[in-house]
């Protein structure tokens, strides 16, 4: 088999501009989390030295990630998807409630968020499936796929968690639109979409919570106000806003001192920085961002096989995904659906994940130059 | 082959990341535009918004839930009452508004430093002082353009009707402090919370303490109020009914009147304390207020040290009352029968020391039955001999000497029942034999709580089943108008015969009758009892006027009533007042006929839990 006598291949500067640019998101996270919270409490230690302890955590998740041959890693896509599916079934009985949703699983101090590890799961799984088989016509290709994913799906909506739903959605979706779908296929999915979405609607708005229902109303019309949720959007784009061109400075955004934001740390982290840090800031940011995504979209293009260049692509769109609806939602152009910025926000379970992904990419690199077929 | 590509589908693989990248630029370049609009286009417009519009998160403290009395009496509530508060994000030049308040307000300048320092974010308010009089209250808000981030609150401020009425048992409040904040139990507070410090207020704080809330506040940049979101509203704390009566409460207060002792009325077959005074007390006013470092001071330094509730923390040597349960484990043990008589001459002899009785002629031959009438010393130092310190012991621990009575009030003390085991432990010395003759008559390393003594002399009226004395009769939910009762909650059970306790009730109902405690008779209820005289100094010489106050004995008497059927029990402890037949019997006595009169109508002694229909209304204050 191919797999056995793939070669790895050391570090070289390609890996080191791309570790580059994670450290330096890292770092602007880590700034703009010691700035909003600096006068809290975080419980054992600071916001950040926490954070700096995820980033640990993450570090070594991604050298596991980069290390280990990645068919190996896709053939445990299974088994992995199984116990995602037990621990979001958990969730549902035993997780910790936060703001009305149980998303959580508490460990000992600590808890994370089986949601974000789905994610990843589910993009292994997809590639694995694409990759084992030629897989051909619409229900292989399209309908497997999705039932494949609709019962982690449904576990995520449940809880409610509609930010980690959608982008669940975004990956199968980028994943469908990179193996291929021919014509007749996607004609027929998109014919059942609109037929069901109706149905769908309902399903979806009816699970949804009075304080979502009440966002994506904010969004749609801020004037329907009842308790301020749309207030939380409009001082968000304010904090953004009043940033200007050279922003506040580091600990002089009034706007998220005052913490007139909740989430200021987590999910509106960006409007943080971007309050802080002007639009300059913004800029460099998203330079950051493109460059990491595009280099990692090189990964895609030349990565040996199918498997490896379908999970680069499927965490190349998840990253992607975040990070437009993310800096979207605090902008004020996507109703806030509580998806965090990975990389910058706080947050242990989205920062090992994304580290995770990021070394599961490096890794299809690293072996694409070994026996190229 | 399985997992590459065909050259086709890598080909088309390759366009579409091509897509991709297009798409993703599109992406980032709307991102880049929608910022650009927000802060460069618009930007301006953003920057006057976000100063002219701070938001400000204000507490919104909670009310403490109400202390009613057993019959639905006021005890303690909220009132309004003025604080002060600084912003600190208002504030410019902290050394200046420092200076101006401590001007106005005549404050150290070092207080309101320290205060302005506390722990909390930039954005939560800081409280300065409560209680602010009207004229100081005034005088701030006429002030106000030159303080800025100074606001005036009307806030709700604990109040306690009664004064120092059941002072020791309600406690008082505070602000929770430095150290408090630190623990798990209080980290729902914040800085100025307010929390109770000292009694009930707080062993049940986590009942009455609520939930505080906050709202969202925006000022414009003159510091004016402009809008408030209330975000969560505060939850007032729930109510407590107590126990107490406090009518009987307030006499047994005007018993002890300016001598120092206590008072504990329980009810036998519960477990209920009836009332609890203790004297010198303490206006809970004063205290929940924010007290000067001198203020202080000489609270504590008081020589009747009146923060001590002497009814569950004086710990005093439990003189003849001790013979109670002596003589419980005298016929338990088989040490002696109903019938055998020691001869009392005056004196036991034991090695060449002689122990003296308090009658110095003697009692002549005296059985279980007029050694507890007449409080005969030799008797009990004969019983004491033969029984050994360590199954003394053992009965005194089954009586819940030496030990919390669990009474749901702070820093409880035990008291010791000393046994050989206990002097090894804690003296480091063995037990020397003499010391278990004075043991036997409540004297030596004896010492006890009134409310132990209380709790005791209920076991023995109840026949030997004991309750943990309690305090909250029924906790009401303010949240879901549910009344909770907190049941009774039965300890244990003293492992004696009934044959016992008929005996000894017998001779306690004649030592009312006949013998130490005569004062305690009542035309009203037969009263049983027992009285006590606990040596202070080890040698006294001369008649008792002659000697020093402090010098002197405290009277002791435990009494429970009716005989037959018991429905109180009471123990009064009168420091250094001498005999306790002459001091403390009479109180006892009319704590007694006031619970039967009080009483009067009902079957007495039945629980007056607090009616459905009594919560809700308005009860007068006292």
């Amino acid at each position: 088999m191919i797999d056995r006598v793939t070669e790895a291949r050391g570090f070289d500067t390609f890996d080191l501009r791309y570790v580059g640019l994670i450290v330096a998101i890292l770092g602007i996270g880590l700034l703009s989390i010691h700035s909003v919270t600096h006068d809290q409490e975080g419980g054992i230690a600071p916001y950040y030295v926490k954070q700096i302890a995820w980033i640990g955590v993450g570090t070594l998740a991604f050298v596991v990630m980069w290390a280990w041959d990645y068919h190996a890693i896709a053939r445990l896509a299974y088994p992995a998807y199984a116990v995602v599916l037990f621990l979001l079934v958990f969730v549902l009985f035993e997780g910790r409630t936060s703001k009305g949703a149980q998303r959580w699983i508490a460990l000992g101090p600590f808890s994370f968020q089986p949601s974000e590890f789905a994610k990843l799961v589910l993009i292994l799984v997809l590639a694995q499936y694409y990759s084992k088989a030629p897989r051909v016509g619409w229900l292989q290709r399209v309908i497997v796929p999705g039932l494949l994913m609709l019962p982690g799906l449904i576990l995520i909506l449940k809880q409610p968690d509609l930010g980690s739903g959608l982008s669940f959605v975004a990956v199968y979706a980028a994943m469908l639109l990179m193996v291929g779908v021919r014509s007749q296929a996607l004609g027929i999915a998109l014919l059942f979409s609109v037929m069901l979405f109706p149905f769908v609607w309902e399903g979806v708005w009816g699970a949804l919570h009075d304080y979502q229902r009440q966002r994506i109303m904010a969004f749609v019309d801020p004037s329907y106000d009842p308790s301020g949720k749309g207030y939380h959007a409009l001082q968000s784009r304010i904090a953004i806003g009043s940033g200007e061109l050279m922003g506040k400075g580091l600990f002089g955004g009034t706007q998220s001192q005052l913490k007139f934001l909740p989430e200021g740390h987590t999910d509106f982290v960006f409007a943080v920085y971007a309050e802080e840090w002007g639009f300059i800031g913004v800029l460099v940011l998203l330079v950051l961002f493109v460059s990491l995504i595009w280099l990692s979209l090189d990964i895609a293009s030349k990565a040996k096989d199918q498997l490896g260049a379908l999970l680069a692509v499927g965490i190349v769109s998840m990253l992607c995904f975040c990070i437009v609806v993310n800096i979207g939602m605090t902008a004020g152009m996507f109703p806030i659906v509580g998806i965090p910025l990975p990389l910058v926000s706080y947050g242990g379970s989205v920062t090992i994940m994304s580290m995770a992904s990021l070394g599961l990419l490096l890794n299809v690199k690293r072996r694409r130059l070994s026996l190229f077929y | 082959m399985l997992g590459s590509y065909s050259e086709t589908e890598y080909g088309d693989f390759q366009r579409r990341l091509i897509i991709l990248r297009m798409g993703l630029l599109l992406v980032v370049a709307l991102l880049a535009l929608r910022l650009w609009h927000l802060q460069i286009r618009e930007g301006a417009y953003y920057r006057d918004l976000s100063e002219n519009n701070r938001t400000r998160q204000v507490l919104m403290e909670p009310a403490r839930g109400l202390i009613y009395d057993r019959h639905g009496v006021l005890l303690a509530n909220n009132v309004p009452s003025f604080s002060l508060y600084v912003a600190l994000d208002e504030v410019k030049d902290r050394e200046a508004l420092i200076e101006k308040l401590s001007d106005l307000l005549e404050l150290d300048p070092a207080f309101i430093r320290k205060k302005l320092g506390g722990k909390g974010g930039k954005l939560l308010p800081r409280k300065i002082k409560d209680r602010l009089t009207l004229r100081d209250a005034v005088l701030i808000e006429s002030h106000r353009l030159d303080l800025p981030g100074v606001m005036i609150q009307v806030e709700s401020q604990r109040n306690y009707p009664g004064g120092v009425t059941a002072s020791h048992l309600l406690g008082y409040v505070g602000e929770v402090s430095a150290e408090q904040l630190e623990k798990p139990e209080f980290s729902d507070l914040h800085q100025g919370s307010i929390v109770g410090q000292y009694g009930i207020e707080k062993s049940f704080d986590r009942y009455v303490r609520g939930q505080a809330g906050y709202k969202r506040v925006e000022v414009d940049a003159h510091g004016h109020e402009k809008k408030a979101v209330v975000v969560e509203k505060p939850q007032a704390g729930n109510d407590l009914y107590l126990t107490i009566d406090v009518r009987l409460q307030k006499l047994a207060e005007e018993l002890l009147g300016r001598e120092y002792g206590a008072i504990v009325a329980l009810d036998p077959t519960n477990g209920d304390i009836l009332a609890m005074a203790s004297r010198p007390a303490f206006d809970p006013n004063v205290l929940s207020r924010e007290l000067t470092p001198k203020q202080w001071a000489e609270i504590v330094q008081d020589e009747g040290r009146p923060l001590n509730n002497r009814a569950s923390q004086g710990q005093y040597p439990p003189g003849s009352t001790f013979k109670v349960p002596m003589a419980v484990a005298a016929l338990e043990s088989k040490t002696v029968s109903p019938f055998s008589t020691v001869t009392c001459n005056g004196g036991y002899q034991f090695g060449n020391r002689v122990f003296r009785d308090w009658k110095t002629t003697g009692h002549g031959a005296v059985n279980l039955h007029k050694a507890l009438v007449h409080s005969c010393d030799v008797y009990f130092y004969t019983i004491g001999q033969r029984m050994g310190i360590d199954l003394m012991a053992e009965f005194g621990r089954q009586f819940g000497l030496g030990q919390s009575t669990g009474v749901n009030l702070p820093s409880e003390r035990t008291g010791i029942m000393p046994s050989t085991e206990w002097k090894k432990k804690v003296k480091k010395e063995p037990w020397l034999p003499g010391e278990t003759i004075s043991a036997a008559i409540g004297q030596g390393y004896v010492t006890v709580t009134p409310l132990q003594m209380a709790n005791l002399i209920a076991t023995v009226a109840n026949d030997g089943i004991n309750y943990r004395p309690r305090l909250v009769l029924a906790v009401m939910d303010r949240v879901t108008g549910n009344l909770q009762e907190l049941p009774a909650v039965p300890r244990g059970k003293i492992n004696a015969k009934p044959e016992t306790f008929r005996l000894i009730k017998d001779a306690l109902a004649d030592v009312v009758n006949v013998g130490t405690a005569t004062r305690a008779k009542s035309s009203v209820v037969t009263i049983g009892g027992k009285t006590g005289t606990a040596q202070v100094a080890a040698l006294r010489t001369g008649p008792e006027e002659s000697i020093p106050k402090k010098f002197r004995d405290h009277a002791w008497f435990i009494a429970f009533a009716p005989v037959e059927s018991p429905k109180i029990a009471v123990a009064v402890l009168v420091e250094h007042m001498g005999h306790g037949g002459t001091a403390a019997a009479p109180l006892a006595k009319e704590v007694i006929e006031a619970y039967f009169k009080l009483n009067e109508g009902q079957s007495a002694g039945t629980t007056d839990a607090p009616a459905a229909d009594r919560i809700g209304a308005t009860s007068e204050p006292l």
